[in-house]
Order: C-alpha cells, then structure tokens, then sequence
C-alpha cells in the first residue's frame, strides 16, 4: 500500500491523520480514494478533474512530472506540496 | 564522489572539457543581435504610460489629445484586450505567473497598484513623438492610500489592494476549510487583522504551512535556543539589458514577435492568454537575451506592441529605459521573516521554526513556498514548522530571481545556524556536518532526499585552503553559510541533423543566457564522438522546434542537455542502421566509437561519421535525430561560501578581502561557465548583502531607479572569486548534471553577516547592510558585541 | 521636428556622413541611423558603459555624447575592434577565458579594456578593476573578465 501524506493544511479535514495507507494504482487513484473516505478531500487537491496548479504531487521523494497519472507502488511515497508560486523555471 | 560514478565518466572524451563556445564570436564582435537590435521598415517606435501614484483608482482614460498629435499612430489601454478570466488552468510552465493577473499587470485595470505600472501604450513614427504624446494622455486618478509593507499589509482597516477578492483568512491550499487558529497561533500577529467593513477581504493572497516531528518538544530537548527577527528590501534582477519587444501584426491575424526573453514559448502563450488570440497564431522569434536572473520569464511589452501592430498594421517596436525596468518589472520580495532553532549542548539541532511573510508586489505569488521549502533544507531537521505568507504591498510585482525565494530564507537561517553554532563555541562548518541532511533524510515538507552532495561540500569547504588560512587583523572576519536550491526541469525538445559535410546541426529551444549552447552541443558531441566545434546549436523560433519550457530553474544543461544526448543517441541509432544497410550486415553488429562506424568482428568494414553522413542522401536520405522529453531527477543543488572581511569602522564600509564559492555541480559539462555561473551568483549575492536595495518614499515612489543610486558590484568592488567544484554525480542524469546556476546566489548574504559578526561583534539582521547601516549598527554598538535591530 | 544636421565623422577607419537632429545622442545614431547595433543601451544615463565607444583616443559613454558633437571626431565602436583577418587579442582572450555569459556588456568591456591596453600596455589587476568600474556586468561577477584583460595583455605584448 502506497503512503500518502497529507498536508498539514488538509488534516483537519481527513480526522488529523498526517499519513494514511492507500491502496490505489496511481495518483488520481489515491486521490479517488481519499475522497471516499473524507469527503471533500478531492475538491481541495483538484480543479475540473485537474491537479489545482497551486500544487504539485511528490512520489519517491521526486516531484512527478505526470502528476495524476503518476504510477504508485506498494511501498511508493505520495505528497502534495502546495505551490503558491515560485519556481524559476 | 562515489567511485563507481567517478569511473564511468572518466572515460568521457569531450564532457568537462573547456572549449569555445559557438556563439562566442558574434558576440565579442557585436554582431549577435539582442532584443532592441531589430528593426524594419515603416516601423514605429511605441512608449509606455505609466502610473505617477502607488495605489489609484482609474476614474478615466482620455486619450484624444495624444491621437491628435501627428506621427501618432495608435493608443491602447487594457480596455483593448478582452477581460482576463479568472482560471488557474494557464497551461504555462511557470507557477510564478498567473495569468489572471498578468493581464492587469501588463496594462493595469480599475486600479494602478504602483508607481510605474503601465497604463497605456502609446506608438508614433519615432520615439520622441510617442514620448510627447504620453503628456497628452489625460487619466483621472483617485489616489488611494498607498501599503508599502508587509506589517502594514496585515494591519487594521489597511485597504485592499485587490477588492473582494482573498477572502481573510485564506491560504493558497484551502479557501473553505482553512483553520483560522493557524493563524492566530503563529508567530506573526494578525489576531486584529481587518475588522469591520473590510473583514472579509485581506492582503494576504496565501498561506503556506509544513510541519515535521513535534515542535514544542524539539524547543524543551534543546540547551540553546536562538531565535531572531529580519527585514529584507526588494532588489532587482539588474540584467543590463532593458526589455524590448517589436511585433508584426499581419493582415491575416498572424502576428510575429521577436523578443528577448528566457523562454519564447513563454512569452507566446502569455501573449496569446492576454491578447485573447490562440498562442498557435503566434510566432516568437527569440533574439539574444542580455541577461534576465529570472526577470525575462513573464510578458510586460510583448501583448502591447502586438495589439499597437494590430491597430496600426505597421511593425511596432517597445523599448524600455532603465528607469521602467527598475519601476515597471518583477523585483524580488521585500520580507519579514522570524527564524528560531534550538540544539542541544553537544551541537545536533532539535528543533527549528520559520516564519515567513513575504511581499509579492501587487499580484499574488511570491516565491514564498520555495523559500519555506529551502530554508532548513541542508539539514536534517527532527521537529519543524515553516509557515510562509504571500502579502500583497503596493510595489512591482515580484519576478523570479536567481533561486526565488531562497536567499532571504537563508539569509535568516544561516546567520541563526551561525550564532548557534558560536554559542555552542563549536565550529560553523563542523556544526553544519553533524546536522548535514544526506540520502534518506526526510525533509520537513515531508519527501526523503535522493543522493545530494552536501556532506561532501562542506568537507571540501573545511579543508579549502581558504578556510585554513589566517584572516587576523583587527575589523577583519570570517563568516561561512550553506545554500540549498531544488533545480528544475521541463520539457524540452532538440533536433540534431546529420549534415552531408560530417558536421551536425543541432535546434533547442532554450534561450541560451550563460553559455548553454556550448553545454548542450557537448552532449551531442560526446554520444557521436565528433568535435565540439563540428555541432552547431542555435536556438528555434516557436514553429521551428517542439516546446520547450524556461530557461530558469538552473534546469537548461539537465534537460535540454538530456533531451540532445537522448537526440544524438537517436541520430546514432538511426545511422547505424544505414551503416548495417550499406554493408548488409545486422544492425546489431554495428557499433559507434570516436566517430567511427565499425562491425565488432570485421574489421574491413570501418567508416568515419564523416564518410557515412556524406553518403546519407544517396542511401536513403537525410537522417535526423530528435527527443522531447520532460525528465525527472533534476537533482538538488548545495552551495558552501566562504567569505573574509574588513569593516571600516570610521565609515562602515566593508571589504570583501577574499570571496571562495564552494558548490556540488554534479558533473561540469563546460567547467568554465560552471565556474562563472558560481562566481556571478555570489557577486549577485553580494550585491544583495551590501549596497542593493529599492528606496521607497512614503507614497511609494522609488527614489532610485538608476545604476547610479541603485549600486549593483563593479569590478573595484571585488577581489577574484575562487571557486571549488564538488562533483557528486546526479544519478537522474546521463552525465550526471546537476544544474547550478542559482544555487550560488543563495548563501553570500549570511556569509557576509557572518563574517560581520567575527569582524565586529554584530549581528545584522537587515538587508542590505550598507555603509550607512552598519555604521549605524557600530555606533549603537559601541563595540559591546550587541545585537543590531534588538 | 527639430531640423537636421549633416555631419562628417569618420567610425572605424571609414568616412562617414549622416543626418541627426541636434537632441539625438551618438549612441541613438550609431543604433538607430547607421544600424550599428553592436555598441548596446543599458541604462542611458552613463552608469553602465554598454554603449562604451573611443572618440579621439578618449573612451565615452555615447548615450551622454551629442551626435552633432562628433563632426570630424575619429570614432572607434566594437565594430572596429577585429583585425581584418582574425580578432584582436582582447576578444580572443574573452572567448578562450569565458568572460562572457549573457554577452550584452561585451561590446562595452571589450573597447573600453582596448582603450586602457593601447594606453598603458602593462596595467595590472588593481588598474585593470579601477579602469573598468564604469562597465558593468551582471552574470560574471567580473573574475573571468579580469583574467581574461590580462591574457590579452600578454598576448598584445609580443605581438
């Protein structure tokens, strides 16, 4: 099962658990399913079925360059770091 | 450097070589043509109005004087573009820019939010003319009360800089379900943040927060806690080369643009998104870029001679002066910042907390995530908090610069991590390795680090031969400080052509600011075995090469250096296959070494690159390789910089006496433009420490918007920067590049406060500490060993 | 519009007759009447030295010169720097020692370090930085174009 970490901005809303266990294929998954159990969870990760371009989505330790489709493995690390701006790139 | 690496790029013939860059020539010569060296026929030259006032409301734009004016051709205000939209779904690779808001900053909207934003555009058959007419362009303002600060921002009844819009309190994660406690229980004080009529609007455009470990019981572990307060000034990026931008706006709705920039898709897209136009409709041709640190990665000229060529039907052409490029483009954050850390007696750090505010400028989004992300990264941090707000003030809207956000951070962090280490009486640098964040460390927004090179660049940084030497005398000092940057990546596209003469030519579509050009082509070089010199880049216009993001994010020689290898590897395949064909053997019997075709068991059969692309269009055709790619793996980037000093203490000047950059670069393709980004960077950070700053009257009207009152470094300023290149590969990168442009702008403004301290026995907490400050801060001092600001 | 004035000079070796107004700057002229666009505009007010040409042997920032005031002035630009068949030793130096990344402030570095090497042809570090603290340069932090005057140094004195 993968780790997703939630955000401290977000645990309130998913009962103050700062990590959680997924089962989930890949991101949009483990969003998907987060969802389901904490309504609304969904709502503050994606905009019109996207990633919001506030954040970005880390697996392994990398921030994912295909975001939602990001593939996950049982022992892969999810985190969603919010982006207010930045990035030189 | 880890062995196994190090020996499988020994064998690299022409990577880590120092050879002449391809675009050398035309530009000691003064044939290479920049942003402003264009022009054509018929052409009319345009100029910008801008806002006397910080902080106005537009009652009326009445411009019929100025069209009257002959040579005057057309006028255009933000009413001529179609109303931006509110979506963050902008599609453009940069999160700095938004473009609901860039539009307004372009051309301002109801509102002009500072001193110098553009109000109207204005074109003529020469310069002078379209100056005359920007007198006769009435506009009616309402002057509003101008906020200048962040703890003005957040005060009581401050005004609202951008009306009904972030809800209070908001946060760039979550608006709805935000915890407003956060707030109130961090250390920056809103608890009577705007009550009353406008209780329901803030300043503050977004709140950032992240956490690791338990905070309060880090604070009770440790013997020392050290916790201090700063304010940074804005500074700008300083590139000498001001904006320009010339369009042609065809009959046929085509429109042409040529402009310096660090990203000319960029610049199409964001042209496209405010013009209102699709960006295919665009074509960006990209001259040579005279510096940008950042500051060329958003549009300011290019949608306004656009939309003056549409009007006119004549090739328009905007360049700005010193004095709009200093009011009217990105400089980086002013900041209010809280830094505390505590360690145990033996030196390991338990705890550490941030707070950052930072200004954004007039729209929302400054880099204050990155720097809360940047702050404590070196370091392995058991219990943290970082908390970062985006403030919106009536100055310029901030740009990138040169790791953005990441300076000021370390500014505060490093002079902390200094004082600790001072009152732990253990040695900076040695204070540094025991909490030295290493391969598996899990920083505080949560991630575990891949392999970086810190360890090892702060072992290098203890037995430089500088950090060994006597520094004594008396005002004199030493100081070190750590940097960290994430780099980026993108996607990137090449083109590499086989040419019938042996040679290759090679199409990027990064912008090359430092000599990447050369960076990239040694990539091609080193997988074909040719020389240097026989590849040729240049850099592709919007339709002539796939998209390819910034250059910025020191991302260029990763991933466009990457995408070419993986180019040169598919021009490589293909031409063994039509080896394999002319000699009717297998493919796979065909091999590439130094350049010469040959068959691993006969050794008859041999071809050199030459022979073979001379014989390509007779066999079959042209062969061209090409990638597009958007790597991960970029690889975080570690800077160690030491710096001794002489403070005069009769007029607080500072001498830099000698200057060591110190930096893990993965793998220097060009050696010496590596060195050069690291010696660049630090003067940069230079700069930033000791004289650079924008000075604001009380309305908000910079005081000094010329080279000569906003004193960047000159050559008298400085002794040689000695620079020590770490090499700890970056396993994410086929020659294991790490990039390294902004890293070194990261460190030298702690350094420096550092090396203040060992000289004199203060610790400033205040940028920059100019002259006049530091004598301030002698004075006050008294030579007591107080600290300055306390 | 002002009335304009014929004037002859001589830039590079050539002589040279154009038409200015009497407001516009050498620089306006060199860029935007002669399509000499290697002398490059960096702040137009004198503090950058972009724009750096040599007027008579003197070196000038030609945004704070008159155009007019050239009439029969021997001017050198960054397009006179090379030798017909190779470059002058300073712009070999600056590509062999990398003294360049963006390149803008080149063309300034490159006549002004030509002024202070026929003037006094044994300048050392210290005056090198002292002669050259009117161009500035924002990506090098000038390291490399120090070393890169020296070299050149050198060279020139066994030319």
């Amino acid at each position: 099962m993968a780790r997703v970490f939630i955000p401290t901005m977000l645990r309130a809303l998913a009962d103050g658990n700062a990590e959680l266990k997924i089962e989930a294929s890949n991101v949009r998954e483990a969003v998907d399913l987060l969802d389901v159990k904490f309504p609304g969870f969904k709502l503050q990760i994606l905009e019109d079925g996207k990633l919001r371009s506030n954040i970005v989505v880390a697996v392994d330790g990398e921030t994912s360059r295909l975001g939602l489709l990001e593939k996950l493995h049982t022992d892969s690390e999810v985190h969603f770091i919010p982006a207010i701006g930045g990035g030189a790139q | 450097m880890n062995n196994m690496e190090a020996s499988k790029f020994e064998k690299l013939r022409f990577v880590g070589s120092r050879p002449i860059r391809h675009d050398g020539l035309e530009k000691v010569t003064g044939q290479a043509r920049y942003g402003a060296d264009i022009s054509f026929p018929q052409m009319l030259y345009g100029k910008i109005l801008r806002s006397p006032y910080a902080h106005a409301r537009i009652k009326s734009i009445d411009f019929s004087r100025a069209l009257a004016l002959e040579g005057v051709q057309a006028v255009v205000t933000s009413s001529d573009f179609p109303k931006p939209w509110l979506t963050d779904e902008t599609g453009i690779d940069s999160k700095l820019i938004n473009i609901k808001f860039s539009s307004n900053n372009v051309l301002a909207g109801e509102k002009v939010l500072y001193k110098g934003h553009a109000v109207a555009g204005v074109a003529a058959s020469n310069a002078y003319i379209a100056e005359k007419a920007l007198d006769l362009i009435d506009v009616s303002y309402e002057i509003l009360p101008p906020i200048l600060d962040v703890m003005q921002a957040i005060k009581v009844n401050a005004g609202i800089i951008h009306e009904g819009m972030f809800p209070y309190p908001e946060s760039g994660l979550i608006a709805s379900e935000f915890n407003s406690s956060l707030i109130s229980n961090s250390t920056l004080d809103m608890s009577n943040h705007h009550q009353g009529d406008d209780s329901k609007y803030s300043n503050i455009a977004g709140y950032y927060i992240q956490e690791i470990g338990d905070i309060d019981k880090g604070f009770m572990d440790a013997d020392v806690v050290v916790e201090r307060e700063y304010n940074t000034g804005s500074v700008h990026q300083g590139y000498i080369e001001p904006h320009s931008a010339t369009a042609i706006w065809n009959r046929d709705g085509k429109v042409t643009i040529w402009c310096s920039s660090q990203g000319h898709f960029g610049m199409r897209d964001q042209t496209a998104e405010v013009v209102g136009i699709p960006a295919s409709d665009i074509k960006v041709i990209p001259m040579e870029i005279g510096g940008g640190f950042g500051g060329k990665t958003t549009v300011y000229l290019e949608p306004v001679v656009a939309m003056l060529s549409k009007k006119t039907g004549r090739p328009v052409k905007i360049t700005m002066t010193r004095q709009e490029v200093f009011e009217g483009t990105g400089p980086t954050l002013g900041s209010y910042m809280k830094v505390k850390i505590g360690a145990t007696k033996d030196g390991m750090i338990t705890a550490a907390q941030a707070l950052l505010a930072y200004e954004a400028g007039a729209f929302p989004g400054s880099p204050v995530n990155m720097g809360a992300q940047c702050i404590f990264a070196p370091y392995d941090i058991p219990n943290g908090k970082v908390e970062g707000f985006d403030i919106l003030v009536n100055k310029p809207k901030v740009a990138a610069y040169r790791a953005p956000g990441a300076p000021a951070a370390a500014f505060a962090g490093e002079t902390v991590i200094d004082e600790l280490s001072c009152k732990l009486n253990i040695d900076p640098l040695l204070f540094r390795l025991k909490n030295s964040a290493k391969e598996g460390t899990r920083r505080i927004s949560g991630p575990v680090f891949p392999r970086i090179g810190f360890l090892e660049t702060v072992e290098a940084s203890r037995i430089h031969p500088h950090y060994l030497s006597d520094f004594g005398g008396p005002n004199r000092g030493r100081g070190v400080a750590a940097g960290f940057w994430f780099n980026g990546s993108g996607p990137s596209s090449v083109i590499v052509n086989a040419n019938a003469d042996g040679t290759v030519s090679l199409i990027e579509g990064s912008p090359d600011i430092g000599g990447t050009r050369v960076a990239v082509a040694m990539h091609v070089a080193e997988v074909l075995g040719i020389p240097i010199a026989d590849v040729h880049p240049s850099i592709g216009d919007t339709d002539s090469i796939g998209f390819t993001s910034m250059t910025g994010g020191s991302s260029v020689a990763f991933k466009t250096g990457w995408a070419a290898y993986q180019a040169a590897q598919d021009l490589k395949a293909q031409m063994i296959e039509r080896a394999s064909d002319i000699w009717d053997v297998e493919a796979g019997e065909v091999n590439l070494k130094d350049g010469k075709f040959n068959h691993s068991t006969n050794q008859d059969l041999q071809m050199d690159f030459k022979e073979l692309a001379g014989m390509l269009n007779a066999t079959g055709g042209p062969i061209v390789g090409r990638a597009a790619i958007n790597p991960g793996g970029a690889g975080a980037a570690i800077s160690v910089h030491i710096v001794d000093v002489e403070v005069d203490p009769e007029t607080g000047k500072l001498t830099i006496l000698r200057y060591t950059v110190v930096q893990d670069v993965g793998k220097a393709i060009h050696p010496d433009y590596v060195e050069g980004q690291m010696q660049g960077g630090a003067v940069q950070g230079i700069g930033w420490a000791l004289n650079e700053e924008y000075i604001f009257d009380k309305e908000g009207v910079i005081k000094n918007p010329t080279f000569l009152d906003y004193r960047m470094p000159t050559s008298l300023d400085l002794p040689m920067i000695d620079t020590h290149i770490v090499e700890v590969n970056n396993p994410g990168h086929p020659y294991g590049v790490r990039g390294v442009g902004e890293v070194p702008i990261v460190p030298p403004m702690a350094a420096i406060a550092n090396a203040i301290n060992s000289a004199v026995g203060i610790r400033m907490n205040t940028l920059p500490m100019s002259p006049p400050v530091l004598l301030e801060a002698l004075w006050a001092n008294n030579g007591a060993g107080k600290v300055y600001g306390d | 519009m002002s009335e304009k004035v014929h004037i002859e000079t001589n830039i590079n070796g050539s002589q040279v007759e154009f038409l200015c107004e009497p407001r516009q700057s050498l620089l306006e002229v060199l860029r935007d009447v002669l399509d000499m666009t290697g002398t490059k505009e960096g702040c137009n007010d004198g503090n950058c030295g972009a724009c750096t040409v040599i007027v008579d042997d003197r070196i000038i920032d030609s945004c704070l010169m008159l155009a007019v005031e050239s009439q029969g002035k021997k001017i050198t630009t960054i397009e006179g720097v090379a030798y017909t068949d190779r470059l002058h030793p300073l712009q070999q130096a600056f590509l062999e020692n990398a003294a360049l990344q963006c390149g803008i402030c080149t063309p300034g570095f490159i006549v002004a370090a030509k002024s202070l090497l026929d003037r006094e042809p044994d300048a050392d570090e210290g005056r090198i930085r002292q002669w050259l603290a009117g161009n500035l340069c924002r990506c090098t932090g000038y390291d490399k174009i120090v070393r890169a005057v020296l070299a050149a140094k050198e060279t020139m004195k066994n030319e």
